[in-house]
């Protein structure tokens, strides 16, 4: 049993009266591959939301590395290891695709790299997602599909602990889901602890270690990925069955 | 632009002015450059916060009437000399952008754009009713006797207003190049994106704030010495803010060559405007340019001379 690297504990969080996430708890292991599955409207992204900052949760404790990081403004969170990519891409519009990926290697990444070394990391990057080709393109002509992919390196960029993709491989095809699986199970082998949020049921099932599903803010259901689909609750929640 | 070309370039200039003042006398001359630079000094200054970070900025008249009236006060309690005044005009220029910092925690987009022309009302209003430096009647300024080697001491101005534009230009230019503006471009683009990027928004914003205030308070404390009577009507001139806006919107705000191209333009045509039709033309100029450039370059000319260049068949 390695050590823990996240704990998420009695997580809620409202918007007006509406409940997005109702206690939550949960722990995550270091260099573990964890699938967050749920249906729509159920709270991953608010989770991720709360884990990485980018909202406060109401209630509940967020531990990362054993160090309270509940209050810490995202900034800290990211520098502390803690990268995310976003759901709905936000890529830095104004800035080429190279230079969306400089802002974490500069301001995010453990050990600062000269100006140089970023520039090569960045594009080291953007051929692993391959966006190598377009890396001094304006980000904002990017398509949809190729937003995706910059988050995904956006988030590596911040060479994090600890990375979360949010339904990174959404409109992408099953070639390319393959490659971005190959990419998050290469960083897993790093060392690097994964949780993935997908709706592609044959790559969290492939991916995960340990899945994890939510339904209306609550954990309903938590195991390996076999025993997940077998789970009648889950079945009922999320697959419709 | 490289490096060396760049500075290079600075120093020529400031040796063109210098050398200007030993060949032409006409003072005309040095008001028109004076004010031009003024514009320019302005324009860089906004587009600090108004282009870089993307926070929009209408206030830009209370910053510089914050330095005008630092000279004004100081020079009436103390009678310091001007690089000292100028010094703390930058400081309380400076200071006063912290505070506007802090407002962009709460404050984005139009209700930030708001609340800076909010800010300057309620500086303009401390202003009118403050009578140690003239209240709503204004003051006027002795002009010094002493203006160094110079002939005169609108020439010395026009020296000193130079050398703080160029300072200023190269301010931006360091701050529109390199990690922190990258920053800053990130917060502009998205804030949250930003930070879980690892950008420190809040005080990249408080740099940001400052820079621009410290360099409006700078532009705005010679300004008694330049018109030697100061009062709110002219130093919280609607046209300075507006000038503000609209020279970095013309030349571009994403480059810091932007707001110093639109200035030079601006600024030459509406001096050469004054004295070729009138004074109340420019308003106008001003406007239809504005307008112009809005609809058919909204990335200005630098961003008119991007697409041009990359539209080139190669
Ligand atoms: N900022 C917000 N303000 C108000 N309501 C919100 C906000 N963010 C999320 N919600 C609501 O909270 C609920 C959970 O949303 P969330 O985005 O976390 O779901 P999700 O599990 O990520 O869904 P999906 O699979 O569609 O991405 C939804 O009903 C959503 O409308
Ligand atoms: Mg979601």
């Amino acid at each position: 049993m390695s050590a823990e690297l996240l704990r998420v504990t009695n997580v809620g969080k409202s918007f007006g009266g509406f409940v997005a996430l109702d206690r939550v708890s949960l722990r995550v292991r270091a260099g573990e591959r964890l699938g967050l599955i749920g249906p729509n409207g159920s709270g991953k992204t608010t989770l991720i939301n709360c884990i990485s900052g980018a909202l406060y949760n109401d209630v509940g404790e967020i531990h990362f590395e054993g160090r309270d990081i509940t209050r810490l403004p995202p900034y800290v969170r990211a520098r502390a290891g803690i990268a995310r990519s976003f759901q709905i891409p936000k890529p830095f519009r104004s800035l080429t695709v190279l230079e969306n990926l400089q802002v974490p290697l500069e301001y995010a990444a453990r050990g600062r790299a000269g100006a140089r070394r970023a520039t090569d990391e960045a594009l080291e990057m953007l051929e692993l997602v391959g966006l190598r080709e377009r890396a001094h393109e304006d980000s904002a002509g990017l398509t949809q599909v190729d937003m995706r992919k910059l988050e995904l390196a956006r988030a590596m960029a911040a060479k994090p602990r600890l990375l979360i993709s949010d339904e990174a491989m959404a409109g992408l095809s099953s070639t390319e889901v393959d490659e971005v699986l190959g990419i998050l199970r290469r960083l897993n082998d790093a060392g690097i602890t994964v949780v993935m949020i997908e709706h592609i049921m044959y790559a969290v099932m492939r991916f995960s270690e340990r899945v994890i599903c939510l339904d209306a803010g609550q954990i309903i259901c938590e195991g390996t990925p076999e025993s997940i689909v077998q789970d009648a609750g889950v079945q009922r929640a999320y697959l419709g069955a | 632009m490289k490096s060396t070309v760049f500075w290079g370039a600075l120093a020529t200039i400031f040796a063109a002015g210098l050398a200007l003042t030993g060949v032409v006398q006409n003072e005309y001359y040095y008001n028109a450059l004076y004010l031009i630079l003024q514009g320019t000094l302005m324009a860089v200054a906004w587009n600090v916060l108004g282009g870089f970070t993307g926070y929009v900025n209408f206030g830009s008249a209370g910053f510089f009437a914050l330095g005008a009236y630092t000279t004004v006060a100081l020079n009436k309690a103390l009678g310091l000399p001007l690089p000292l005044l100028i010094l703390v005009a930058g400081v309380v220029g400076g200071l006063v952008g912290v505070g506007l910092g802090y407002l962009t925690l709460r404050l984005k987009g139009v209700y930030f754009a708001i609340a800076t022309l909010a800010m300057s009302i309620v500086i303009e209003t401390l202003v009118v009713n403050w009578s140690y430096v003239g209240g709503a009647k204004g003051s006027y300024m002795l002009t010094p006797d002493t203006h160094l080697w110079f002939d005169s001491y609108i020439q010395m101005l026009f020296v000193v207003m130079l050398l703080l534009t160029l300072a200023a230009v190269a301010i931006s230019r360091m701050l529109n190049s390199s990690r922190l503006g990258r920053g800053l471009s990130a917060i502009r683009d998205d804030e949250v994106a930003a930070e879980c990027a690892g950008v420190p928004t809040l005080r990249l914003k408080l740099v940001s704030t400052s820079v621009m205030g410290a360099m409006m308070g700078v532009a705005g404390a010679p300004f008694p010495y330049f018109v030697t009577f100061v009062d709110p009507l002219s130093a919280f001139n609607l046209f300075i803010a507006v000038n503000a806006i609209a020279m970095p919107m013309i030349g571009g705000t994403a480059h810091w060559i932007g707001p110093v191209i639109g200035a030079l333009l601006l600024g030459t045509t509406q001096e050469i405007v004054k004295v070729t039709i009138s004074s109340e033309m420019n308003v106008l100029i001003v406007g239809v340019m504005l307008v112009a450039f809005i609809t058919l370059a909204p990335q200005g000319i630098v961003g008119l001379a991007r697409k041009l260049r990359r539209g080139r068949p190669k």
